[in-house]
């Protein structure tokens, strides 16, 4: 009898810790079907453009000649960003861990999490109606004096609605990325070389150069991948401020198109062969943060296992 | 002489030390706070002046080019650093010339970064107040057409038509996505922390879900198109479209803190619990997720805010609706991103857009109040629960 009753008992919890690792199993594999069935489905729905006749495709050259302007003009708008938000958010992350009071250094970093926290469409809204009026005297200027340089190339726009001001509210919402990032691993530098630099009669400079800046070069440039990833997909913004165009090599005529801007402005009326056409545009875009990422993300683990041994 | 005479007067008062000093020093000393460990520094004032006379040389230069705060502030900046760098080299020697341009050129880089944000919200509450009121919060867009714009302009009367029906379109669809995502989210950090234990799967699981992570909202907004317009047909908009979206967005943000919550908790607490033959599901429904719940709340709440002013993904997704939709099942659906978007990029009254633009700001701080709450209230939620530390 009691044999039984244990036994019976036994089976019952058994069935329950069967059901939740078998749960706990099938969400995982859930994220890894999910992951597949991203590339699966949209490469489904863009196969018509792929097989479509060229005349058809919007520019009548085919697909390659349609999304080749857009992919160049994602990456200028992107390699702004970057070039604006990778130093600023290293000395801003430097701030946080080696120059601020001790005990404002959390809540600093608070402050600058809280970039991240604002809606990309408020940015949006705050590059087009704020950002892009006041950058209009700046454009002209650079216009004026700079002009001879192609990407300065006048006239310059009258709204400011330019892919530079895109490139700088991209910098403002991929800046909270780098920082966070590289802070961390600012904060990971090993205390005893940062204090070895500083016996020597290293100025603080000199100690950041020499010990903490070499320390965390990969994972510096993992977080500016990270942020090229996220500048690269990063819609609202750049529909909002991007007064839209062809390919040009001025900064600061209205003109150039991003991938993602593209898809947001023309998705709402599109159907049959031009929805086709922006997802497979999509997929596009999805290929190419993935493989930045996937960059990034190795960088990060083999940097991982060498930091492990200090 | 009077070197000497200052020597004496000085070392006269303590009457004991008078030979001493006397017998060593025929050479004058110093001259005072100049002492040989002062020695090539700076003065303290030299610091403050250099920055007061760049303030002044800032403003002249701004005057020149017609005065505005944003090129004071540049010029005086440049000014500044350079001055104070080229001085700081010419005194103390070039290493600390180095040091100091390093110094200020990072406080420069954060205070760069705070202007955007000061910016960014003292628009958005400028022009956001004045449209908050009853009528906007508790009323939508339905009927609202360019013409009730125009008369509003013309009359000077209040504006007409609120944000209702997006605000009830962004907490169903939000609701939606968490009931969704946090259970995946939540089973998967469990399956990554309890059982994976570092196996091939579960390390496969971590990658994916950090790649995951980088997928751009569009594009995540496009599968949930794809994915409906193949079960049911292509033209299928609604509500939970946008939310499954929203979820690919959000399940990585649920597994990464969670996990990162479950890895904290003692092993002496799931060892005493089994010790009791406790099973391991009861185990963690029991013991581990308790402990850790106020950090996975948090994290929660930081995907919820993270996801609700997602405006892409709704975008493909759900479409745009002007009047109330309750139903997240059926027709399309409007939430605050995308009436923002809308008010700003399409005008109600083409002719007359001030009072779309009034409408988005007002909508714009309605959902910066709602991610602020929600970033607080994570914050809240840590600090409040958090398990009392053994220790």
């Amino acid at each position: 009898m009691t044999t039984n009753a244990l036994r019976r008992q036994g089976s019952k919890g058994q069935a329950g810790d069967k059901i939740f690792s078998g749960a706990a199993l099938g969400a995982g594999i859930l994220i890894l079907i999910t992951l597949f069935a991203v590339a699966i489905f949209l490469l489904i729905q863009a196969l018509p453009t792929f097989s479509a006749n060229p005349a058809l495709i919007t520019g009548g050259e085919g697909f390659v000649s349609y999304i080749f302007p857009i992919v160049i003009g994602t990456v200028i708008a992107a390699g702004i960003a970057l070039l604006i938000a990778t130093p600023v958010g290293i000395a801003v992350a430097l701030f946080i861990s080696h120059y601020a009071p001790r005990k404002l250094a959390a809540g600093l970093g608070y402050v600058i999490d809280l970039l991240a926290a604002i809606p990309s469409v408020i940015y949006g809204a705050w590059g087009y109606l704020v950002l892009a009026p006041a950058l209009v005297p700046a454009y002209q200027w650079l216009a004026e004096n700079l002009g001879f340089i192609p990407i300065f190339a006048g006239p310059a726009s009258q709204t400011g609605k330019t892919i530079l001001t895109a490139g700088i509210v991209l910098a403002v919402m991929v800046l909270p990325i780098i920082t966070s990032l590289s802070r961390e691993i600012f904060l990971q530098t090993p205390k005893l070389h940062e204090e070895a630099a500083l016996a020597l009669g290293a100025t603080r400079w000199e100690m950041i150069n020499m010990s903490v800046l070499p320390f965390a070069r990969p994972g510096i440039v993992s977080a500016v991948m990270l942020g090229l990833g996220r500048a690269l997909g990063e819609t609202m913004a750049v529909a909002l401020v991007l007064s839209t165009g062809g390919l040009i090599p001025s900064l600061i005529k209205s003109g150039n198109q991003t991938i993602a801007a593209e898809i947001a402005l023309n998705f709402p009326e599109a159907f049959g062969l031009r929805l086709s056409e922006l997802i497979a545009a999509g997929l596009v875009l999805f290929v190419i943060t993935l493989a930045v990422n996937l960059i990034a993300r190795a960088i990060i683990a083999r940097h991982k296992e060498f930091s492990g041994a200090n | 002489m009077s070197a000497a005479t200052t020597n004496q007067s000085n070392t006269g008062q303590p009457d004991t030390k008078v030979p001493a000093g006397n017998n060593k020093a025929p050479q004058p000393p110093a001259p005072r706070r100049r002492n040989s460990l002062a020695k090539g520094h700076l003065p303290r004032f030299a610091i403050p002046g250099i920055a007061a006379g760049s303030l002044v040389l800032g403003a002249a230069a701004s005057t020149l080019t017609g005065f505005s705060v944003a090129t004071m502030a540049i010029y005086t900046a440049i000014i500044f650093v350079l001055a104070a760098s080229i001085t700081t080299t010419a005194v103390e020697g070039p290493r600390r010339g180095k040091n100091s341009l390093a110094t200020y050129l990072v406080y420069g880089a954060f205070l760069l970064a705070l202007v955007p944000l000061a910016s960014v919200l003292f628009t958005v509450l400028e022009k956001g107040l004045p449209g908050i009121n009853m009528h906007f919060l508790f009323n939508s867009m339905n009927g609202v057409t360019g013409a009730v714009d125009n008369a509003s302009v013309e009359n000077g009367t209040p504006v007409i038509g609120g944000a209702y029906h997006a605000v009830v379109g962004t907490l169903l669809i939000t609701l939606w996505s968490t009931i969704i995502s946090v259970p995946v989210g939540m089973l998967t950090a469990i399956y990554l922390v309890e059982y994976g234990k570092n196996g091939p799967l579960a390390r496969a699981i971590t990658f994916f879900v950090d790649v995951m992570t980088g997928i751009p909202s569009i594009v995540a907004g496009l599968f949930a198109t794809a994915l409906f317009a193949v079960l049911f047909g292509p033209t299928a908009r609604m509500g939970i479209v946008a939310a499954v979206a929203l979820s690919v967005l959000m399940i990585p943000t649920v597994v990464r803190s969670t996990e990162e919550m479950l890895k904290i908790v003692p092993n002496e607490l799931r060892e005493a619990s089994y010790a009791l033959g406790v099973r391991k599901w009861r185990t963690i429904t029991k013991v581990v997720i308790p402990t850790a719940i106020s950090g996975i709340a948090s994290g929660v709440t930081l995907a919820i805010a993270r996801v609700i002013g997602e405006t892409a993904p709704i975008l493909v997704t759900a479409g745009l609706a002007n009047n109330i939709n309750v139903n997240v099942f059926g027709n399309w659906m409007a939430t605050l991103p995308t009436f923002i978007y809308y008010q700003i990029i399409t005008p109600t009254s083409p002719t007359n857009i001030d009072p779309s633009i009034q409408r988005a700001w007002a909508a714009a701080l309605l959902l910066i109040g709602m991610v602020m709450v929600l970033n607080l209230g994570a914050r809240l939620i840590a600090s409040l629960f958090a398990p009392k530390k053994g220790r």
